[in-house]
């Protein structure tokens, strides 16, 4: 049965009408047609996924609709139905949700999206978009890593291109141009 | 540094790969794979699926109106299944439906009557007596046979003081693309039908689809959508999934959308060939290489695919960048029930350099030489005579300088002379280093019509549009293009837009494949720049003066050499002649050198030049748990020249990577012919913290054929890592293995067998 959900992607107010076991994946690719949420092995595994939701890194391919929006009441004057079905964590208001398409602002790159153009990192690109936003969420929390720390923090996020290495070094850069500003 | 031109689109999201396009009235298709990998089909029923609500159409191999079969080399690759299935990737019938998860429930409800047969699960199983066809029309099961007959081995192991004789085997590695396959079919108005999708050769893929279709090559356009990782993956099977799409679009109307789901993706394509190798190597007393005597047998699974091209390369590299001057090969693809198997970064060579490049160690071990005093009395010198009787003389012979270079960064003679040699430390753990070198073909070589064009075409205002015939993979192709092409007009590269494959605007130019790209498409893009410089100098000549030497492009201006004042921009240049009713439009074309091979004795000029390198790497093995933990690796790789070094860099890394994965750890297991690691759960690739930091190196011996000098970088870089590691863990252990992956259970297992 579909419900009427209410999600915060990138700073925007959404309603999607979908079933509470569609997934934020789903609902992100199909039903906002935010395409650079990619989807590459939809277990939670690969990291291509990756979104930020109230600033942790999470596996959208996992994430119910459900568990990230908050259930609206019925409209159209049937009153309010309660859905205890609906465990969603979140009471009163939805977590923030970041796409990759929310990280730069104003046509200006956040400095990890132009260190990973300056230092090499992108190759076919297909985990790019999940790869600056585990970093964001790495950098938020220690904005001096080193770089075994980087390599820790991005173990979940595979890259079949790059060995990883010219990535490590871009989130290293941006680390520095964040701090100097 | 040049930035990626595509960088901004993928770093913000707006790349549009083929599962971000989104059309009006689509519909999505989903496959139903083979339930045995070996079996007769009796009956199909799709009436069930047919009648489950949002279901537009199901097809079989009966409803196909072109040709059933298809394939690069031999046309065995059937689109779906007809009375039979050769492996559990087989397509039986396709399912359209209005979603995607409708389709798959749907494919699942089909009734398909199978009549199971005995799989062929080995080459061996293959080659024996009365073993089942797996092609009706191939008695043997033998698709593809390579030999070389090289002076004389029996004299030559006569001569030697030294015979060994070692046998090595490598496993089935998926190209782990992180993007599935992916394509939507459209069909048009006049009847023709439009594919956009991710393939690495859209050439390939029109083809294929002509042929499925039933419709000439005019009717099939194929435009390449971002690829998310290729690998040498994304060709046959991609194709066929192309030709599914495009028979449910003509026939629906509708467009069709197929999008892979890991599971199918790994369950259906193809991967790197197992190999299985005999080695004989005979020395004379002097510690100079006699004779070689080498068999190699590849699987090559239900089809044939491209296994031509990926037993060729090792045939043609099996001595490794060494003279022999007596040998012996013999080289065959073998059909089983097995998961067909194709093109993967190197066409054979990371499995032969694992096998030759573990067997110098081992025979430089056995007669009490160091392996590098060993290699180094054997490497190709300039203007030596190879195996196949090519001798190298049009380019720069670089095995030495690559070594040279490797160690020096690498440390290596201090680091070899710590090494634990089977003698634990008291932390438990073994150290140890090895290296690995190798020669390798530039481009398809005498395997393949090695030619390429390029379309460079200026507009009114300056700016310029440009196409190649070989197309981006990700690995950084348009790039490359567009440096060179705003090099050789010195104008800036915002001025050039590089326009997606679409076939039916660039003409074939043969698979992106074989680290050719940048060679093929360079010397295209050149050739185009020479006939539109050839076209303006008349028009040169009136507007800034006639100049013996010759104009030059700098700046943005063309300059008259003969009289440096008179100059003129570009751009007004460029309006001159459109004004003189002149269109600055050229086709670039570039025909590979002349190469030729011999096949009853496998002689001749196989490749028209080659490329050298060189890896050392350092680990440490835990004797308790088996796990080898890399610490550090050097890769030196002669280029000719490096078009964008932080690219060229970013290849090698990446290929060190891919290497390290094949030593260590990939596999794709097959249980009674199925595939047990469908996921990333059970097939693992390298991760961050797992891979050492790389130190990456450029050699440059501008090569003549090459744009700039430039060769080939993509697949060397991902050819020696087996062999270096397996050198490694015996430097380390005392222990040889000759089989990868080395897992760390192997490992543990051999240092501590069970009781």
């Amino acid at each position: 049965m579909k419900q009427l959900f209410q999600i915060n992607v990138n700073g925007k107010s959404y309603e999607v009408n979908a079933d509470p076991e569609r997934t934020l994946l789903d609902v992100l690719r199909e039903d906002l047609r935010l395409t650079g949420t990619k989807r590459g092995c939809d277990i939670g595994l690969c990291g291509t996924c990756t979104v930020l939701i109230d600033g942790k890194p999470k596996r959208a391919c996992i994430a119910k609709i459900s568990s990230v929006g908050i259930p609206l009441l019925c409209k159209e004057g049937l009153g309010e139905v309660d859905l205890p079905h609906l465990t969603s964590p979140y009471k009163g208001e939805a977590p923030d949700i970041i796409t990759i398409e929310g990280l730069s602002k104003d046509g200006m790159l956040h400095p990890i999206q132009q260190a990973f153009i300056n230092c090499g990192a992108i190759q076919c690109g297909f985990c790019t978009p999940g790869m600056v936003l585990t970093a964001k969420a790495l950098l938020d929390k220690n904005p001096n890593p080193t770089r075994e720390e980087i390599r820790k923090a991005m173990a979940a996020n595979l890259c079949r291109c790059t060995g990883y290495q010219q990535i490590v070094d871009a989130i290293e850069e941006a680390a520095k141009k964040i701090n100097q500003r | 540094m040049v930035a990626r031109v595509d960088a901004r689109e993928k770093v913000t999201g707006e790349a549009k790969y083929a599962d971000d396009l989104h059309f009006d009235r689509m519909i999505y298709a989903a496959p139903l794979h083979a339930a045995y990998p070996s079996a007769l089909i009796l009956s199909i029923d799709t009436k069930p699926a047919k009648e489950m609500t949002g279901v537009i159409d199901v097809i079989t191999a009966d409803d196909i109106p072109g040709s059933k079969q298809v394939g690069t080399v031999i046309r065995d690759h059937y689109v779906m299944a007809t009375d039979r299935v050769r492996y559990s990737g087989d397509v039986v019938a396709m399912v359209a439906a209005e979603t995607a998860s409708s389709a798959r429930a749907a494919a699942k409800r089909i009734l398909v009557e199978y009549k199971p047969l005995k799989p062929v699960l080995s080459p061996e199983d293959a080659l024996a007596e009365n073993a089942p066809n797996i092609h009706y029309n191939c008695k043997n099961n033998i698709p593809s046979h390579y030999k070389v007959r090289h002076g004389d081995i029996k004299k030559g192991f006569a001569k030697s003081a030294h015979v060994i004789a070692r046998e090595f085997k490598t496993t089935f590695v998926e190209h782990a693309y992180m993007e599935p396959e992916s394509c939507i079919a459209i069909k048009n108005p006049d009847g023709s039908v439009t594919v956009h999708g991710g393939m690495q050769h859209p050439f390939t893929t029109r083809k294929f689809v002509s042929w499925a279709c039933g419709l000439p090559l005019n009717r099939v356009q194929i435009i390449q959508t971002t690829l998310g990782g290729g690998f040498g993956g994304k060709d046959d099977t991609i194709s066929v999934i192309c030709a599914r799409a495009a028979i449910l679009a003509l026939r629906t109307g509708r467009p069709v959308k197929i999008t892979y789901t890991r599971e199918e993706s790994i369950r259906e394509s193809y991967k790197r060939h197992p190999f299985y190798f005999k080695y004989k190597v005979g020395v004379g007393k002097n510690g100079k290489l006699q004779a070689m005597e080498i068999d190699m047998t590849a699987d090559s699974g239900a089809y044939c695919a491209t296994s031509p091209f990926v037993i060729w390369r090792p045939t043609v590299q099996c001595t490794g960048p060494y003279i022999v001057p007596n040998v012996k090969c013999d080289t065959r693809a073998v059909y089983t029930n097995n998961t067909f198997t194709g093109a993967m970064r190197g066409f054979g060579s990371p499995q032969v350099n694992f096998a030759i490049e573990s067997m110098i160690d081992i025979v430089a071990n056995e007669i009490g030489m160091d392996p590098v005093e060993f290699r180094k009395k054997n490497f190709f010198t300039q203007g030596c005579t190879t195996h196949t009787g090519q001798k190298l003389s049009q380019h720069k012979v670089s095995i030495n300088e690559v070594v040279k270079k490797t160690f020096k960064a690498f440390d290596w003679k201090k680091k070899y002379e710590q090494c634990s040699r089977g003698s634990m430390d008291d932390e438990g753990t073994f150290y140890g280093v090895g290296m690995a070198a190798s020669y390798r073909g530039v481009s398809l070589g005498a395997e393949g019509n090695d030619f390429c064009s390029a379309i460079v075409n200026i507009q009114p205002d300056g700016s310029i549009i440009l196409e190649v015939g070989v197309a981006e993979n990700g690995q950084g192709l348009k790039t490359a293009m567009v440096h060179i092409l705003a090099t050789e007009f010195s104008v800036d590269h915002s001025r050039i837009r590089f326009l997606d494959t679409d076939t039916s605007s660039i003409t074939d130019s043969c698979p992106t494949v074989a680290s050719r790209g940048t060679l093929v498409g360079g010397n295209a893009v050149l050739d185009a720049v020479k006939k539109i410089k050839d076209q303006m100098r008349p028009v040169l000549k009136e507007l800034i003066g006639v100049s013996k030497k010759g104009y030059q492009f700098s700046d943005g201006y063309i300059v008259n050499r003969s009289q440096p004042r008179k100059k003129i921009k570009f751009e007004d240049a460029v309006a001159a002649c459109h004004n003189k009713k002149m269109y600055l439009y050229a086709l670039g074309v570039f025909a590979g050198p002349p190469v030729h091979w011999i096949e009853e004795t496998g002689q001749g000029n196989a490749y028209f030049t080659y490329v050298y390198g060189c890896q050392a790497v350092e680990l440490v093995v835990d004797a308790r748990t088996g796990k080898v933990s890399v610490k550090k690796v050097v890769a030196a790789h002669e280029v000719g020249k490096a078009i964008n070094p932080q690219m060229a860099k970013g290849q090698i890394i990446g290929g060190v990577a891919m290497g390290l994965g094949f030593a260590l750890k990939e596999r794709i297991v097959h249980n009674e012919g199925v595939i047990q690691n469908l996921n990333f759960d059970k097939y693992k690739i390298p991760t961050a913290p797992e891979m050492p930091e790389v130190e990456a190196i450029l050699v440059e011996n501008p090569d003549p054929a090459g744009p700039w000098g430039a060769k080939a970088l993509g697949e060397p870089v991902g050819e020696l890592m087996g062999a270096a590691v397996a050198n490694a863990i015996f430097n380390a252990t005392g222990i040889r293995f000759t089989e990868v992956p080395i897992t760390a259970e192997k490992i543990r297992l051999s240092i501590s067998p069970p009781l």
